[in-house]
């Protein structure tokens, strides 16, 4: 009876965005009176970080301090159509939507900057500290305040904009299934170490190291949070979670909580993660989504780790210590 | 049968009115408009309900309202001072502790309880002070950093 | 945390302000002060309360229903029924022209899952609710439940939904699954070095969001409805709501964004059309929340999946061919299996350049709690799968893991199974710094090995393609004609014995390989196709879409 220990990988890439395309976002971006700005959307933050995310890339667009940008979502009767939260597709889809409405919004803002200053609009720049001045020479500035002003009350132009994005729908040809899924992908391989105890059957997860490509990160410890968050879910799918313990049969279900198990907070074990970024073609600054692949890859390289560990390969979710010990009965032939 | 509760809720002295069997989480969110508690389960499995009784934590999902009579109730409300944070909140939003945020009401309640307690608390107190707090987003380590530094920063604080 | 900012850096435009920086979330002051606002947190007085009396029965006629004690409790003021419901059944993606409407909103005279709803009780509290649901009788016939998805497929197993008319979807007019098909998979399997099968099962996974589904609907002083809500797609369920309940989509207010959890949960509508049909039909705000046990054991999970992999490898290491059969779980109703059955699709063979690759994707019914959309919807499964069988095809040939996925890691310009190229690759480089951090050592080969080199060329090609349609032989049992010229053999459903499938699937033999002549099949004895392949662009494909739904193009 002894823990023995084993190492496991996995490899994934994740398609971003409904599969098929054909997923809408919209979004709407305006100034106030003062030069502050607001984002429109009807996309949900479910904690994956929306509001935030497409805060900081119409800040980023706009070219004004992040603090100036609010988001106000999700109201059917302000924000415009966005298909949804899920499919990793918020960031894509949504992010892409406000990048176009803040760049239509800036153009107005040029456009009235140009005509105070009596420069030409192509000639002008954001100092991303709400000023706008002429390329080369930034003595010659107005507030973004000052340009609002002006564009509400003496020049009645709105400072606003539209963004919408969409994939294209693709065909799916039923014989051969071509089709064209998404447009990108993100990719990520991680190694999971492991402790199998023999006696009991229990695995603890020891170690995640892994590398995510993903395109761009938009903010770095919103990206943290979904793959460590996400590692934590992997480790619980893998390990712990179902409502139906004895799939196909619907016996033994768990309603609440004690019963329906997940590794509580001293069961997280280290995440050391890595990022690449190869931006995506079409993605909000090259982003993809994360949302979803930070949860796959732990699966596979515990149940590789495990057969690393002690040799038996379960091949059914998840991996409780009973189908460990029965696997280990097996190969031991009792 | 109804019963007149008088207790006294992040400071201040409030009264309502709560049916026989009601729980203390309705009494906080229906009758007195608290609706930082969170039901997650009603079962006494979330934590997402955890406030402070006497400054204990507790399941409001699982105590009577009419228990809470007369005793001083601490909800995530209460942990300010005035405009000023308490120094877990700071820590919870400086090391993204909290994703859909659903959660981090109990779980800043649980933590101020066991700093209360324990003002240098270790990762595994941490950890035990916690663990009937659910959180399906965040993995839990940066809810345990959060806490270990806002200790620090408290420490560093008294100096 | 690191970048690894030195790779790709000649893709990128690094000159960027805000992007990338660890900007504070603009919604963390409301969640640690508590003062974010979800949709259980609107204030709102002069509640009903809704709550739904759910099937004990996994499959029974209903025989009757009697309300008579739970109409005397007090508090109680309505209880709705089938009849009462504008739209008698609906799913999700009919609105935009995809699918079948084939869930009643409440039990349409007969139960398909545990937990099924069958009225819905609307009181003053939730006390006087859960009373009047326990009074509520329902008498039912039982019948024969199936809850296996190769069960299901079997001639004679009971027909699950009648709407479907059927248990298994039908893609396109009249393909039984949705196939993948990418070269000659049997020649290049008779012609491998080793074939290696395994068989693969996920089982239902819970979304467990803190905060539950649920909604509150007000009715508005302009004749409208406030749904403070918290679903996933605001104008998904908005649209839904209003085709469910066949009214003008404008009345409906929706208002949410400020969501606890939702992994995928919180898609599928299921609370807001029966709480605004309650608001309409009594002009009282009405509250609908799920219980704990209701999310965990009657919101619709991830579904199970099984998956068989049949793989030819050589002994360089290089896969040649890769045959999937792989079963969605569906549960009783519809929601999106539909649609992730074809995402699922999509992704094999996964991220590997395989010349030849068949894929079978089945989207099955069975008495369970009907599943639907989760976090990795259509990959999950399917990568637990495809890794877990990585790790046993190296094992087989002695090659190490890492090296095995860079030898088969697709590159730019590689030809994928659903015929489109591959660009933007990065397997390989994620591989090569996984390994860098674990301390894994590669080979010097598998060092310099990369995305953007060795793609293309002859890997762009797309192959010869036989032509075969997989048949359900249930459907071959009720003498539906195949298409002339199609001669396809196996049909699937059973694995041939060389597969694991029904050995149980932990013991330590069943997945392993062992090196073997790969089989004779019926298959290879199958006339040649009358009508020459296919390649490239087909003619007569089928648009899918989200928003124009599917027709002949």
């Amino acid at each position: 009876m002894a823990k023995h220990r084993g190492r496991g990988i996995a490899s994934v890439n994740y398609p971003i965005g409904m599969n098929l395309g054909g997923d809408p976002s919209q979004a709407l971006v305006h100034a106030t009176p003062t030069g502050k700005f607001v984002v429109t959307l009807s996309s949900i933050d479910l904690g994956q970080g929306m509001k935030s995310v497409t805060r900081q890339l119409a800040a980023e667009t706009l070219g004004v301090p992040i603090e100036d940008v609010f988001v106000d979502t999700a109201d059917s009767d302000t924000g415009p159509h966005c298909m949804g939260s899920f499919a990793s597709r918020g960031t894509h889809r949504a992010g892409n939507a406000v990048i176009a409405a803040a760049k239509e919004a800036k153009e107005v803002l040029l456009e009235v900057a140009a005509e105070e200053l009596e420069v030409d609009p192509k000639d002008l720049e954001l100092d991303g500290r709400g000023n706008v001045q002429v390329k080369g020479a930034p003595s010659r500035a107005i507030s973004v305040r000052d340009v609002a002003q002006r564009a509400h009350f003496k020049r009645g132009k709105s400072i606003s904009g539209r963004g919408m994005f969409l994939v294209p729908p693709s065909d799916v040809d039923p014989e051969t299934g071509e089709m064209n899924p998404v447009t990108t992908y993100a990719h990520a391989c991680m190694v999971a170490e492991v402790e199998v105890d023999d006696e009991t059957g229990e695995v603890t997860v020891l170690s995640l190291k892994a590398a995510y490509e993903i395109g761009r990160a938009l903010n770095v410890k919103l990206v943290e949070q979904q793959l460590v968050g996400g590692a934590w879910m992997g480790i619980s799918h893998a390990l712990y979670e179902t409502p139906e313990p004895y799939y196909p049969d619907r016996s033994h279900g768990p309603t609440d909580f004690n019963e329906y198990l997940m590794p509580g907070p001293g069961d997280m074990c280290p995440v050391e993660i890595e990022l690449l970024e190869r931006p995506a073609l079409d993605g909000p600054y090259g982003a993809k989504g994360i949302g979803e692949m930070c949860a796959t890859p732990p699966i596979p390289a515990i149940a590789n780790a495990i057969f690393d560990a002690v040799g038996v390969r379960i091949t059914e979710m998840p991996f409780t210590p009973e189908k460990i010990l029965r696997a280990l009965d097996a190969k031991a032939g009792r | 049968m109804t019963r007149a509760v008088r207790l006294e809720l992040n400071g201040v002295e409030v009264a309502a009115v709560a049916e026989g069997g009601e729980n203390l989480l309705t009494l906080l969110r229906e009758r007195l408009g608290d609706t930082s508690p969170k039901a997650g389960c009603l079962q006494g499995t979330c934590g997402a309900c955890t406030v402070l009784v006497d400054g204990e934590p507790v399941l409001a999902c699982l105590m009577l309202a009419e228990a809470a009579d007369g005793k001083r109730v601490t909800t995530v409300r209460g942990l300010a001072d005035g405009p000023r944070l308490h120094p877990l909140q700071e820590a919870f939003m400086d090391g993204f502790a909290a994703q859909c945020g659903f959660c981090t009401p109990g779980m800043l309640v649980a933590a101020k309880a066991l700093l209360d307690r324990e003002p240098r608390p270790t990762r595994e107190q941490v950890i035990e002070a916690i663990a009937g707090n659910v959180c399906r987003c965040t993995g839990y380590t940066p809810i345990v950093e959060a806490v270990l530094e806002a200790a620090r920063r408290m420490a560093g604080r008294r100096g | 945390m690191r970048i690894r900012k030195e790779l790709f850096a000649d893709e990128r435009d690094d000159d960027l302000r805000l992007v990338g920086r660890p900007v504070r979330r603009q919604d963390i002051e409301g969640h640690v002060t508590g003062r974010s606002t979800f949709f259980a947190d609107h204030p709102v007085s002069g509640l009903l309360h809704l709550r739904c009396v759910r099937s004990t029965e996994h499959h029974a006629r209903i025989r009757s229903i009697d309300t008579t004690a739970a109409e005397r409790v007090p508090g109680v003021r309505r209880i709705l029924r089938w009849a009462d419901l504008p739209k008698k059944a609906h799913n999700i993606l009919t609105i935009f022209n995809f699918g079948i409407d084939d869930e009643p909103a409440l039990a349409d005279g007969k139960v398909r899952y545990l937990g099924e709803p069958i009225v819905a009780v609307l009181a003053e509290n939730p006390r006087a609710a859960a009373e009047a649901v326990a009074k509520v009788r329902v008498d039912y016939d039982p019948l024969p439940a199936v809850f296996d998805v190769e069960e299901a497929l079997k001639p004679g197993a009971p027909l699950v939904n009648e709407y479907i008319g059927r248990n298994w979807f039908r893609y396109w007019g009249d393909y039984d699954c949705q196939q993948i098909r990418f070269g000659d998979v049997e020649a290049a399997l008779r012609s491998a070095d080793l074939v290696v099968s395994g068989r693969y099962q996920m089982s239902p996974i819970e979304h467990a969001p803190l905060e539950t589904n649920g909604c509150i609907v007000v009715p508005a002083e302009d004749g409208r409805f406030t749904v403070y809500t918290c679903t996933q797609g605001l104008f998904f369920s908005l649209d839904n709501t209003a085709a469910q309940l066949k009214i003008e989509s404008n009345r409906l207010h929706f208002i949410g964004g400020t969501v606890g959890g939702g992994f995928g949960g919180k898609v599928d509508t299921v609370v807001e059309p029966l709480a605004v049909l309650a608001a309409m039909l009594t002009g009282r705000p009405v509250r609908y929340v799920f219980s704990r046990a209701e999310e965990m054991q009657v919101s619709s999970p991830r579904g199970a999946e099984r998956i068989y992999i049949e793989d030819g490898v050589m002994r360089d290491g290089r896969i040649v061919a890769r045959k999937i059969i792989h079963y969605h779980d569906a549960g009783a109703y519809s929601r999106l299996s539909t649609y992730g059955t074809i995402k699922s699709a999509a992704h094999h063979p996964g991220p590997y350049y395989i010349p030849n690759v068949w894929v079978d994707s089945w989207c099955v019914f069975t008495n369970r709690t009907p599943s639907s959309a989760m976090r990795g919807f259509g990959v999950t499964g399917g990568d637990f799968a495809l890794e877990s069988h990585m790790d046993v095809v190296a094992r087989a040939i002695g090659m190490d893991p890492m090296e095995f996925r860079i030898v088969n890691a697709y590159r730019d310009g590689d030809m994928k199974a659903h015929r489109k190229l591959t660009q933007g690759a990065a397997l390989i480089e994620c591989v090569q710094v996984a390994a860098e951090l674990a301390g894994w050592p590669l080979s010097e080969e598998a060092r310099r090995a990369s995305s953007r080199v060795g793609g293309g060329g002859e890997r762009a090609r797309i192959p010869p393609t036989p032509q075969s349609r997989t048949r359900a032989p249930a459907a071959a049992g009720r003498g539906e004609p195949l298409r002339a010229g199609v001669g396809e053999a196996r049909r699937g459903m059973t694995p041939p014995p060389s597969w694991t499938g029904g050995q149980p699937a932990t013991a330590p033999a069943a997945a392993e390989p062992g090196r073997r002549e790969p089989p004779l099949r019926e298959s290879e004895r199958r006339e040649p196709p009358s009508e020459p392949p296919r390649s490239g662009s087909g003619h007569g494909a089928i648009r899918f879409s989200s928003v124009f739904g599917s027709r002949r193009r």
